[in-house]
């Protein structure tokens, strides 16, 4: 505005026309930014605040007063709440699963399609990763059929033909093994692709080298290619430590909207919807679940990323 | 790489062509990777199949491979018995608009990032970061307070909106606007275009293929997402799939062969976008992990 004092012509000139014409390029950034700092502010710092606060309150229904607590739904949650602990065990047992044998089968593909002779590249790259952009209810509503009790499920079918009994798949002690299995499934190929993705980032000069230094096959891997995969380790042990413990809708249906036998199939996320929404509506407490969860993975994350600092390749 | 390397390549070349395995192993490998494929795609198999299969095959044994008697019942249940098609028409445009939104938000918010010096932006770039490590479960409560005083409770600006301009996909936009040459912005500044002009007609036209990777991320996840669907939508004439096939077994008492059919109805758009995209998604997806 002050600009206009000066001259009155610079003013009338058509370039210099309107005061936004004239201060476009300083505002712009800031216009371009509107969708995201009101969605930001509203819907994402907001919520993340009053979860914060919600959690020291007891909430009994959406229009009832808040009571504060204190500390109360957490000392709750981590000293008497067996249901909540169960889950956390079968967060951290899923996440084992995924870590132990989701990664090495992940790398043994990925470097099974990074090979030169093996052929149909394109079709099992394809065939690997569509499980993971299937929905999750499309994949717990097959594997419903494929672990159905009953002599004609799927898998019992096919062992019928051997002359094995129905299992019951999804009982108390199988329910973790089952739903590990359908995580294979579903994630393995996507994973592959992260790790084909970082094999394909190491250099040819650099293996060329090692393979003239009269390195063997086990050496180039471990010490030239294994390097370049670090990041993606991190990343996929990461992400599937955190789904692990987020992990809803497979279990939710393949339980009948349930959490399992003996709450075999509970997952802490579950656990916070059947507090927060469907069998109750403990708004504080489930906000408690939440951010317990929250420093759950904050805790995974920052000890792997350690583990993975020291893990000098 | 030394002067010996340089030397010696051309010998290395023959021997390190990655070719020293032998018939035997290759098989081997050929055959654990098509066993792989085989085990991914049986279950797929199974969907469509069982979806033409007849009630009593489906609780028959033995279990074959194709169905001892093709039958249309199941689809005909799906549409006659059920509000499949309308869940579909809803998903459809719901995950349009929010894609078509997401994406146009998403690229400005990459552009003022990658190509403008703002005050604050250090620190708006770090809440980027930030909400990306922040789980959107925390949220799930408040939100839905805020949903229910909002009155979107079985409204789609529920769905649409609160996730509406992803840090992920600001990331992404940032990484591909960064490419965009600067002399290109400022020759047209000099030109007299204005800001949104160089945004609209130059920005978007080369950041396509980011634009694309968002676009079926976008799409793709408000397509087969679940749980904040199934809180803020009660009304089962505003289901999405998801939900909708979810709770088939249930108010419907449709038996698998409808569900197969919808979960195989459902599946058929999202395969078909990843086959003829899979390029661009694929290198969206692994771009963030591999630079660490």
């Amino acid at each position: 505005m002050s600009t206009s004092s000066i001259t009155a012509t610079e003013t009338r000139a058509p370039r210099a026309g309107s005061w936004w014409s004239r201060h476009e390029r300083r505002f712009f950034p800031y216009v371009l930014l509107i969708p995201f700092l009101i969605t930001l502010v509203v819907f994402t710092a907001w919520p993340a605040i009053d979860s914060f606060r919600l959690s020291f309150h007891k909430v009994r229904n959406l229009q009832s007063e808040r009571e504060y607590v204190g500390l109360a739904n957490y000392e709750r949650l981590l000293t008497k709440d067996k249901r909540f602990r169960t889950a956390i065990v079968n967060g951290a047992e899923f996440a084992l699963g995924t870590a132990f044998l989701q990664m090495p089968l992940a790398l043994a593909v990925a470097l099974a399609l990074n090979s030169a002779v093996v052929r149909f590249k394109t079709m099992a790259r394809l065939a690997f990763f569509a499980p993971y952009i299937t929905s999750a209810i499309v994949v717990a509503w097959i594997f419903t059929l494929i672990y159905f009790k009953q002599s004609y499920g799927l898998l019992n079918g096919l062992l019928a033909q051997f002359g094995v009994e129905p299992v019951y798949w999804l009982s108390k002690d199988l329910a973790m093994p089952s739903l590990i299995v359908l995580g294979l499934w579903t994630w393995v190929g996507h994973h592959s692709l992260y790790f084909l993705a970082g094999l394909q980032a190491v250099p040819e000069e650099l293996k060329e080298s090692a393979r003239i230094d009269g390195a063997n096959g086990w050496q180039l891997f471990r010490n030239v290619t294994l390097p370049f995969l670090r990041p993606i380790f991190i990343f996929v042990i990461l992400t599937g430590s955190i789904g692990s413990f987020s992990l809803f809708s497979q279990p939710y249906l393949l339980f009948e909207s349930g959490s399992g036998p003996l709450d075999a199939g509970l997952f802490p996320l579950m656990y916070l919807f059947f507090m927060g929404f469907r069998d109750n509506t403990r708004m504080g407490y489930a906000s408690a679940i939440g951010y317990l969860l929250t420093l759950i993975i904050l805790a995974i994350t920052a000890v792997q990323l350690l583990l993975i600092r020291m893990w000098k390749v | 790489m030394g002067a010996l390397t340089r030397i010696l390549r051309p010998e290395t070349r023959i021997t390190s062509g990655g070719e020293r395995h032998s018939p035997s192993k290759i098989a081997v490998l050929n055959v654990l990777v098509i066993f792989g494929v085989v085990i991914t795609v049986l279950p797929y198999v199974y969907m469509v199949t069982a979806s033409f299969r007849t009630q009593g095959e489906l609780y028959s044994l033995p279990v074959t491979i194709f169905p001892r008697e093709w039958t249309d019942a199941n689809y005909l249940k799906l549409f006659n018995d059920t509000e499949f098609v309308r869940w579909y028409g809803n998903t459809i445009w719901v995950a349009g608009l929010r894609t078509l939104l997401g994406v146009y938000f998403a690229a400005a918010a990459g552009y003022a990032f990658a190509k403008f010096d703002f005050r604050f932006k250090r620190f708006l770039f770090f809440t980027v970061l930030a909400t990306l490590i922040l789980p959107f479960h925390v949220l799930l409560i408040p939100l839905f307070v805020m949903m229910a005083d909002f009155g979107w409770v079985d409204n789609y600006l529920a769905i649409i909106v609160p996730g509406l301009v992803s840090a992920f996909n600001i990331f992404l936009m940032r990484q591909y606007t960064e490419s965009v040459p600067n002399e290109l912005l400022d020759a047209a500044r000099i030109d007299g275009a204005s800001e949104f002009g160089i945004f609209h007609r130059i920005v978007l036209p080369l950041v396509r293929p980011g634009l694309g990777v968002v676009a079926i991320l976008t799409f793709v996840q408000t397509w087969n997402d679940f749980l904040w669907p199934l809180i803020v939508l009660h009304d089962s004439s505003k289901y999405l799939l998801s939900i909708g096939i979810a709770t088939m077994d249930g108010p419907y008492d449709v038996e698998v062969g409808a569900i197969m059919a919808a979960s195989f109805l459902s599946t058929v758009p999202i395969l078909v976008i990843f086959v003829l995209m899979q390029r661009q998604i694929i290198a969206g997806l692994t771009r963030g992990a591999i630079r660490g």
